[in-house]
């Protein structure tokens, strides 16, 4: 045994020791021990995770305070009449576990960015990303059909007409077209930045190249000369 | 007494039917709450805030008043919201009013492709109409 040791690795020894049958506890006691420490694992892993989804923690970087939660003041998600609020990971964190989980690997690189790179230190840097960083919303929004607006808003229990009409009519266009949210409501809780709607429509475009997309319904575009005879003569 | 007694019945019987026929008459004649037959369109009342109709110019070079609201919306140096719908790029698809050419021009009279930079403030022109009275006393008179 001992031998057999001495000529492992440190791996080697941590698999064997995994992997032998325990010789002092009952299987009940390691069945229980186990159950309970997975739920004390799993509850504290979600606690965590959910202690990242607050405000206080979004803002306890001086990036986000300064910027992006100071111009979310006073828009309609942070004051309005009922008191509801949507606070940073309401719109910015999928309710779903899975993707969640992937959110918060990509956010990793955000810690990355005000660490090492600091890269939205100061206000002039943000404004100079702000489109990056604006698009990468955009995209994930478009790619989920605004999923985490439709958390809360959803047109199944929309009513037009109490809507202004120009919202109304528009809402009815949008559901027509099977537009999504963040197809009109860019910038509602944050400032915009200089050339929105191109950078918005090279999103939608890029998503649309990559397949994420279906092709916009338009006309039917003439690929060659005889695309345009064909055409022409058949009418 | 059996003659009594056959007066009242038939008596009552003629009230009994009598009633129950005006008010099976009454009841074709009953208005519903909805005012109109169930298999009748009634159209709701449009909802209108400030968009009701857009409202005549007082004089001939007042810039129209906006028709709707205009609270939340980004005019800065960055973004400028209105033209996401009033552009004569995005006019056509948002069924708005296209902002008039002149807006396009630069102070040299150059025709642009882009809103002038001269005239990106569309509030300093325009502004939501409101039926209201006025605050002040308006001595204003138009150029003729």
């Amino acid at each position: 045994m001992s031998d057999q040791d001495a000529n492992k690795g440190f791996i080697g020894r941590v698999w064997r020791f995994v992997n032998s049958p325990s010789g002092v506890f009952s299987l009940g006691f390691l069945l229980i021990v186990g159950f309970v420490t997975g739920v004390l694992f799993w509850g504290g892993f979600n606690w965590a995770v959910e202690a990242t989804n607050t405000e206080s923690f979004c803002i306890s970087c001086h990036e986000m305070e300064d910027n992006v939660y100071a111009e979310y003041q006073g828009t309609v998600h942070q004051n309005n009449s009922s008191g509801v609020r949507a606070v940073c990971s309401d719109c910015h964190v999928p309710k779903d576990w899975g993707p969640k989980m992937i959110r918060k690997i990509q956010a990793s690189k955000e810690l990355y960015g005000k660490f090492i790179t600091r890269s939205i230190s100061t206000p002039e840097k943000f404004e100079e990303r702000r489109i990056i960083l604006a698009s990468r919303e955009w995209k994930r929004m478009k790619k989920s059909d605004s999923k985490e607006c439709r958390n809360c808003h959803s047109f199944e229990y929309m009513d037009f007409t109490q809507q202004e009409n120009r919202a109304a009519d528009n809402h009815q266009v949008a559901l027509d077209q099977g537009k999504t949210c963040i197809d009109c409501h860019q910038g509602i809780a944050h400032k915009l930045p200089a050339g929105y709607l191109e950078a918005y429509e090279d999103v939608v475009a890029d998503l649309t190249a990559d397949g994420f997309l279906p092709p916009p319904k338009g006309y039917a575009t003439a690929s060659s000369y005889g695309d345009l005879k064909t055409y022409l003569g058949s009418k | 007494m059996i003659k009594q007694r056959l007066i009242s019945a038939l008596t009552i019987a003629v009230l009994v039917i009598a009633g129950g026929l005006a008010a099976a008459q009454q009841a074709g004649s009953v208005k519903s709450l909805r005012g109109a037959p169930v298999d009748e369109f009634v159209p709701v009342d449009k909802i209108y805030k400030q968009d009701e109709k857009r409202f005549v110019r007082n004089y001939r070079q007042q810039p129209p008043l906006i028709p709707h609201a205009i609270d939340r919306y980004q005019i800065d140096l960055s973004a400028n919201q209105c033209l996401a719908c009033h552009d004569w790029s995005n006019a056509g698809d948002r069924d708005a009013p296209t902002l008039s050419m002149t807006h396009y021009l630069d102070r040299d009279g150059n025709q642009l492709d882009a809103v002038s930079g001269t005239r990106w403030f569309c509030n300093q022109c325009h502004v939501p109409q409101a039926d209201a009275p006025a605050l002040v006393d308006n001595v204003f008179v138009p150029s003729q």
